[in-house]
C-alpha cells in the first residue's frame, strides 16, 4: 500500500508541486513572521542592553497621563529630590538630567532633519563625557546658544563645529552654535538611529521640560552593584508611588518590550498574508485531491477489490497529503527564514544606527509552521481521502464515470453556514460582543467566506452559463463556456479561492472609500477653513506652528479670521481623553462651524470647558458640572462644562476644549499645531497661500495647504492601507492562479480523447487555444464576480454597522471593482497559457486511442 | 503511376508508393511496405487484415492524421503529405470525415450540435436540406435535442455518421465503426453508411477486421505485414472469410520463416 502510494505520488509531480505551493507561501509567511519578530526582538534587547550597559538605577516620575494607548511624558522631578536620593543608603551618586524626546534639529535646508522614520529625536543636558558618551569634536555646550550634537546628526545635517544649527523644542524654532560633537562607545554615531541634541542643563530644563530647576531623569550609581536590586527596592518604597524606580536591565526590558510591541504590526502583516494563503490554500489542497481521488476511481477500485479495507484507502490519501505537507513545510521553513531575515535586515538598514542581530529561528516557528503546514493540508485531503473509501469495489469493472452527485447537501450546509455567518456578523458589528467585536467580524467573515464557497456550485450553473454567453460568439468559446460548466464543482472551489481574495480587497477599498467619503462630506460641510496650516504628526510632540508666524498670518489684508488650536491628551475621572484648545475660540466656533447642544461654545472664560457630544453623553456630563482634568503638567484643575458641542469634523476631535491659557501651561507643547484660516470673501486663495508659505519658513513641520489638499492628507493612511492589502490580494491571486492551472491541465487530461476528437474534425491549434482559455477566464471571472458581490456586500454591511461612528456614505470603488474584474479575467488568460499550450500539442492520434 | 484508369476526378484519395516507418536501428517496425492504393470516389471500400498488418496506420496517413516516411499521398488533388499543421487541420476539416469506433461525441453538445460542430469549426453555414436529408436517413430525427449520454451506443454512432456525413466531405474515414456495437446496431449503422455511398456519391472508407462489416463495402483490401496482398470486389461475407483465412496461414508461415531465419 505504502509504494502504490509512492509510485501515484512520483506520477503526478507538477500537480502536487502546485497544491504545495499555496502550502510553501503559507508557512513561508507564518514562519518569516516568526523569525522577523525574532530577530528584531533580540536586536532590540542588545541595542538597549546597550544604552543601559552603563546605567545602575534611574529614577522617573510617573507620567500624569496614563491610558490605554501610550503614557504621556514623563513628569518633572524638582532638583531637591537629587539630593534626597543621593542620601539613601547603598547610592554612591545621584545626578539629576534631562532626556526627553522632541528635540528636532533643522537641517540646513530649513526642513526638519530626516533620519529614520519615527526614531526618537532627544534633547538632553550636557553633563560631559563618560563612560558611553565621548566627543569626537570641540567641547560640551557653556552658553545658552551652544549645544553639542551626536555624530549620527553631524552627518545627516552635514554639521561641524561653529555651524549654526535650528532646534525646534516645546518652543518655537531656535538657533544655535554647534561646539562639539559626540559619539558613543564602540565608535557608533548614535545608539540606535536615534537624534541626540545636547543643551547646557538650565536650557535644556527650559526647552524640553518646559520649567525651570527641575529633571526627568536621575541616574543613580550604586556603591556595590550586588545590592542593585536592594538599593532599588529601598528607593522604591522612600520615593514612593509618585515615581518609577528601575535598575538598567529593567529599563533595557520595558523599551525593547515597547518597541517590539510597536513593531508588532510587521508580524500582523505577515500572518495576514499567511492566514488568507492558507484559506485559498485549502481549496487549492481540497481541489488536487478531489481530482485525483476522482481520477484514481478504477485504480482505488481495484485496491478495494483486492481487499484493501476502508481505513487503509483513507490513509494512502492521507499519507500522500501529509508527505506533500512535510516537503512544502521544509520549503516554506526555508524560504521564511530567509524573508525574516531579509525583513529584519532591511528594518535595521532602515533605521539607520541599528545592528541587526543573528538569524535564529525559534522554536514558535518550527512547532507553528509545522501545524500549519502539515495540518493544513491533511486537513484539506481529509474529505476527498473519505470520498476515496467510498469507491466501492464494483467501480473497477465499470467506466469511470464523474456522476453528477446533487448539490442539495451542500447548498443546504451553504445556506445554514451563511445565516450563521450573517449573524455572527451583525452581533459583532452591534457592538454588544463587549470586547470580542473583532472576533465575531472575522469569524462572520470567515463563516460567510465558506458559506459562500459551499453556495458556488449552484450559484455557478446560472452564472457560468451567462458569463460564457460573452465568448459564444466563436465555436471554441462556445465549446469553452460548456466545458466551464461541466463540472460545477470542480469550477466553484477553483473559483472559490478567487473569490476569496477579491472578496477581501473589495471590502476593504468599500470600507474605506466610505469611511473617505464621509470624511470628506464632513469636513466639506462643516470645516469653513480655506486654507489649514498643518503637519505630519512624527514623533510624540505634534509639529508646531510658530506664534510669530500666526501673527504675521492675522495680519495679511486677506484673512478674515484664524483658530489656530493645540492639543494633547489628558485625564478625567481616571480615564484618558484628548484635549484641545483654541487660541481664538469664537473664531474656532464659526470655521469649524460648531453646533451648540446645550449652552454656548463662542468663548471661553477661566475654568471653563467645552465638550464634544459623545464624551458628555458617556461621561454623563452636563452643563454646569463641575470636572476635573490633569492635564500633562501641572496639577489636576477644576473645570466648568459651559457648552456641550456636536459637529466636530476635526478628524482628531471629540473630548473637551480647553481655555488657551491652560494649553500653554498645562499641555506638553504649548505651541500650535494646526490653524485654520478663512480668508475674506473675494480674496485669492492661491496668493495667499503663497504668503503663509513664505511666513511659515521657520515652521518647517507644517505646511499650509487647502481644504481638499488637507482632505487628501487624511485620507492617505488608508491608501497605504489599501496598497498592503492589494499585496495581499496579489499573494492570494498568486494562488489562484495555481488552482485554476491545477483545474485546467486537469480537464485537459481527462478531455484527451475529446481533444483529439476536435482536433481530428478540424479544430485549428488556436482554436484549441482559445476553447481552453474561454474554460479559463470563464471560471477566474465567475470567482472574481462572485467575489467582487460578496466583498461589496460585507463591506457594505460594515459600512452600515458603522454609521454610529459617522460613517454616513456608503460608497462603493466602481473603478477598483472594475480593476479587480479585469484583474481576475488576466489572471484567467495567465493561468490558460500552459494548459492550452498542452491541450493545443495533443498528438491527434494518440489523443484519440487515449483511454 | 502507369495504370491509365483512374482521371483525378474519379480517385478520392490515393496512397504512391507510401512507406511508414516506426523507431530506427534495432527497435525499427516497418508498418507500410510501400504501399500504392487508389480508393475511387462514390465508392465505399474496406481495408482488412489481421492486427498489426497496418491496415489502421495506412488510413491514418490517408486522413491526414499521420505523416508518412516516404512516398505521397492526396485527398482529391490536394497533396497530404508534407502538409503543415494548420494546413492539415483544415483540410481534415474542409475535406475529411471521420467515423470512430469509439463514437467520441462531446458530452456537453446535444445531438444537434454535435452533428453541426465540423461546419461551426469551419465556420460554414449548414445546408439545412442535406441536414435533414441526412438526419432522416441515420435516424434521429426525434434524438436532435439530447445529449450524448441519453442516448444507445447505437444511436450515438449513427449521430457520429450524421457528423461524418453532413460536411460532404471528399472521403469519409472510418476506423471500426462497429467494433463498440451489437450486431443490430453495427448492421444498422453499415447499411446508412452502404446508402450514402449508393444514393448521395459519398466516398467512404472503412478499417474493419469484421468479415460481416466487410461485407457492406464495394471493394475490399487485404493488407499483411505492411503490403496490400489481395483486392475483392463486391464481397460477401463468405468470400472475405475465405481470404482472410488464407491471409491468416500466408502470414504464420511468414512469421515462422521470419522466426526460423533468426
Amino acid at each position: 500500500m505504502l509504494r502504490a502510494t509512492l509510485k501515484s505520488l512520483l506520477s503526478r509531480k507538477l500537480r502536487l508541486l502546485l497544491s504545495g505551493l499555496a502550502v510553501v507561501l503559507a508557512v513561508m509567511f507564518v514562519s518569516g513572521a516568526f523569525v522577523l519578530s525574532d530577530t528584531l526582538g533580540r536586536t532590540f534587547d542588545s541595542l538597549f542592553t546597550n544604552v543601559y550597559s552603563y546605567t545602575d538605577i534611574q529614577v522617573t516620575a510617573k507620567p500624569k497621563v496614563t491610558g490605554p494607548g501610550q503614557d504621556g511624558a514623563p513628569a518633572n522631578i524638582p532638583a531637591d529630590m537629587v539630593s534626597r536620593v543621593a542620601a539613601d543608603p547603598g547610592v554612591a551618586k545621584a545626578t539629576g538630567a534631562v532626556l526627553a524626546e522632541g528635540a528636532r534639529a533643522v537641517g540646513h535646508n530649513g526642513k526638519k532633519l530626516g533620519g529614520a522614520p519615527g526614531a526618537p529625536r532627544y534633547g538632553a543636558s550636557w553633563h560631559g563625557e563618560d563612560q558611553l558618551i565621548s566627543l569626537r569634536e570641540g567641547r560640551g555646550p557653556r552658553a545658552d546658544d551652544e549645544v553639542a550634537i551626536d555624530a549620527g546628526v553631524a552627518t545627516l545635517g552635514n554639521f561641524r563645529v561653529g555651524d549654526q544649527i535650528g532646534v525646534l523644542t516645546l518652543e518655537p524654532k531656535k538657533t544655535f552654535t554647534v561646539v562639539g560633537v559626540f559619539g558613543y562607545a564602540g565608535g557608533r554615531d548614535s545608539i540606535g538611529g536615534e537624534q541626540t541634541v545636547a543643551f547646557t542643563e538650565p536650557v535644556a530644563q527650559r526647552l524640553m521640560l518646559g520649567a525651570p530647576n527641575v529633571y526627568n531623569v536621575i541616574d543613580v550609581t550604586v556603591t556595590d552593584k550586588k545590592d542593585l536590586t536592594k538599593v532599588r527596592d529601598a528607593l522604591r518604597a522612600d520615593l514612593g508611588p509618585a515615581y518609577q524606580v528601575d535598575t538598567g536591565a529593567d529599563l533595557a526590558k520595558k523599551q525593547a518590550d515597547q518597541v517590539k510591541k510597536a513593531l508588532s504590526f510587521v508580524t500582523y502583516v505577515l500572518l495576514g498574508f499567511a492566514a488568507v494563503a492558507l484559506l485559498v490554500g485549502v481549496f487549492l489542497i481540497l481541489n488536487t485531491f478531489s481530482i485525483i481521488v476522482a481520477q484514481r476511481t478504477q485504480e482505488l477500485a481495484l485496491l478495494r477489490a483486492m481487499g484493501a479495507s476502508r481505513g487503509q484507502v483513507i490513509r494512502s490519501v492521507l499519507l500522500e497529503a501529509s508527505l506533500i505537507g512535510v516537503v512544502s513545510w521544509l520549503v516554506g521553513l526555508a524560504l521564511g527564514v530567509g524573508i525574516g531575515a531579509a525583513g529584519a535586515f532591511a528594518l535595521a538598514k532602515l533605521s539607520g544606527g541599528l545592528t541587526a542581530a543573528g538569524v535564529g529561528v525559534p522554536p514558535a516557528a518550527w512547532i507553528v509552521s509545522f501545524v500549519v503546514g502539515i495540518g493544513v493540508t491533511i486537513a484539506a485531503a481529509l474529505m476527498p481521502a473519505v470520498q476515496a473509501a467510498r469507491v466501492p469495489p464494483i467501480a473497477a469493472m465499470r467506466q469511470a464515470s464523474a456522476s453528477d452527485r446533487p448539490l442539495t447537501r451542500l447548498t443546504v450546509a451553504g445556506g445554514v453556514l451563511l445565516a450563521g455567518g450573517g449573524s455572527a456578523l451583525v452581533f459583532g458589528l452591534s457592538g454588544k460582543a463587549h470586547g470580542n467585536t473583532i472576533g465575531w467580524v472575522v469569524g462572520g467573515v470567515f463563516a460567510t467566506f465558506i458559506a459562500v464557497a459551499l453556495l458556488t456550485p449552484l450559484l455557478g450553473r446560472p452564472v457560468v452559463s451567462l458569463l460564457g454567453r460573452l465568448f459564444a460568439w466563436s465555436v471554441p468559446g462556445q465549446l469553452g463556456r460548456r466545458n466551464s460548466a461541466r463540472n460545477p464543482r470542480r469550477t466553484a472551489i477553483t473559483a472559490a479561492a478567487m473569490m476569496i481574495s477579491i472578496a477581501l480587497v473589495t471590502g476593504i477599498s468599500t470600507i474605506f472609500a466610505s469611511v473617505s467619503d464621509s470624511i470628506t462630506k464632513l469636513v466639506n460641510e462643516q470645516i469653513q477653513a480655506d486654507l489649514i496650516i498643518a503637519g505630519q504628526q512624527t514623533g510624540p510632540i505634534p509639529p508646531a506652528i510658530d506664534p510669530a508666524a500666526l501673527r504675521q498670518v492675522r495680519g495679511l489684508p486677506t484673512v478674515d479670521s484664524v483658530a489656530a488650536e493645540a492639543y494633547d491628551m489628558g485625564m478625567a475621572d481616571g480615564r484618558q481623553l484628548f484635549v484641545g484648545a483654541f487660541d481664538d475660540q469664537a473664531a474656532a466656533a464659526r470655521i469649524l462651524k460648531l453646533k451648540a447642544k446645550d449652552g454656548r461654545l463662542d468663548r471661553l472664560g477661566a475654568g471653563e470647558i467645552l465638550v464634544d457630544d459623545a464624551t458628555a453623553s458617556k461621561r454623563h456630563w452636563t452643563v454646569g458640572a463641575s470636572v476635573s482634568v490633569q492635564l500633562s503638567r501641572g496639577d489636576a484643575r477644576t473645570f466648568r462644562v459651559v457648552g456641550i458641542f456636536t459637529g466636530n469634523a476635526n478628524p482628531g476631535g471629540g473630548g473637551i476644549l480647553v481655555p488657551w491659557r491652560d494649553a500653554a501651561s498645562g499641555f506638553r507643547a504649548a505651541t500650535p499645531t494646526q490653524a485654520f484660516i478663512k480668508l475674506r470673501s473675494g480674496a485669492n486663495v492661491t496668493a495667499t497661500k503663497g504668503q503663509i508659505d513664505r511666513i511659515l519658513r521657520d515652521s518647517p513641520e507644517v505646511n499650509v495647504v487647502t481644504r481638499s489638499e488637507w482632505i487628501g492628507d487624511a485620507t492617505k493612511v488608508f491608501d497605504i492601507v489599501l496598497t498592503i492589502v492589494q499585496v495581499l490580494l496579489g499573494v492570494a491571486m498568486v494562488i489562484a492562479v495555481l488552482g485554476i492551472v491545477n483545474t485546467l491541465v486537469l480537464s485537459v487530461l481527462e478531455r484527451t480523447r475529446e481533444l483529439g476528437m476536435l482536433r481530428a474534425i478540424g479544430l485549428r491549434r488556436g482554436q484549441t487555444m482559445r476553447m481552453i482559455t474561454v474554460e479559463s477566464v470563464v471560471i477566474s471571472l465567475f470567482g472574481s464576480l462572485l467575489g467582487i458581490v460578496v466583498g461589496a456586500a460585507l463591506g457594505a454591511a460594515v459600512v452600515h454597522a458603522l454609521k454610529d461612528k459617522g460613517i454616513t456614505e456608503l460608497s462603493l470603488p466602481w473603478g477598483l471593482m472594475v480593476a479587480y474584474l479585469v484583474a481576475g479575467a488576466l489572471v484567467g488568460v495567465a493561468a490558460a497559457v500552459i494548459p492550452a499550450i498542452r491541450a493545443a500539442r495533443l498528438n491527434v492520434l494518440a489523443a484519440i486511442g487515449y483511454e | 503511376m502507369t495504370t491509365a484508369l483512374p482521371t483525378a476526378v474519379d480517385v478520392a484519395a490515393r496512397a504512391v508508393d507510401v512507406w511508414k516507418v516506426y523507431g530506427s536501428g534495432e527497435a525499427q517496425v516497418v508498418a507500410l511496405h510501400g504501399v500504392s492504393v487508389e480508393l475511387e470516389r462514390g465508392r465505399f471500400t474496406a481495408i482488412m487484415g489481421p492486427s498489426g498488418s497496418g491496415k489502421s496506420t495506412l488510413m491514418h496517413c490517408l486522413a491526414g492524421l499521420d505523416t508518412v516516411t516516404r512516398g505521397e499521398v492526396f485527398v482529391g488533388d490536394t497533396r497530404v503529405s508534407g502538409l503543415g499543421d494548420r494546413a492539415l487541420t483544415d483540410l481534415r476539416r474542409d475535406k475529411v470525415g471521420f467515423i470512430f469506433q469509439q463514437f467520441n461525441l462531446l458530452p456537453t453538445l446535444t445531438a444537434e450540435e454535435n452533428i453541426l460542430l465540423p461546419l461551426s469549426i469551419a465556420g460554414r453555414k449548414p445546408d439545412r436540406q442535406w441536414f435533414d436529408t441526412v438526419v432522416d436517413t441515420v435516424g434521429l430525427r426525434d434524438r436532435l435535442r439530447h445529449r450524448p449520454t441519453q442516448l444507445s451506443g447505437g444511436q450515438q454512432q449513427r449521430v457520429a455518421c450524421a457528423r461524418a456525413l453532413v460536411a460532404r466531405p471528399e472521403v469519409i474515414f472510418a476506423d471500426e465503426p462497429t467494433g463498440n456495437l451489437d450486431s443490430r446496431s453495427g448492421a444498422e449503422v453499415l447499411s446508412f453508411l452502404r446508402s450514402s455511398v449508393r444514393e448521395y456519391g459519398q466516398t467512404i472508407v472503412m478499417v474493419t477486421h469484421d468479415a460481416g462489416a466487410a461485407s457492406y463495402a464495394d471493394r475490399v483490401i487485404f493488407l499483411a505485414d505492411g503490403r496490400i496482398v489481395d483486392e475483392l470486389r463486391e464481397p460477401t461475407s463468405e468470400a472475405v472469410l475465405e481470404r482472410l483465412k488464407r491471409l491468416d496461414v500466408t502470414s504464420a508461415e511468414a512469421a515462422a520463416a521470419g522466426s526460423g531465419a533468426v
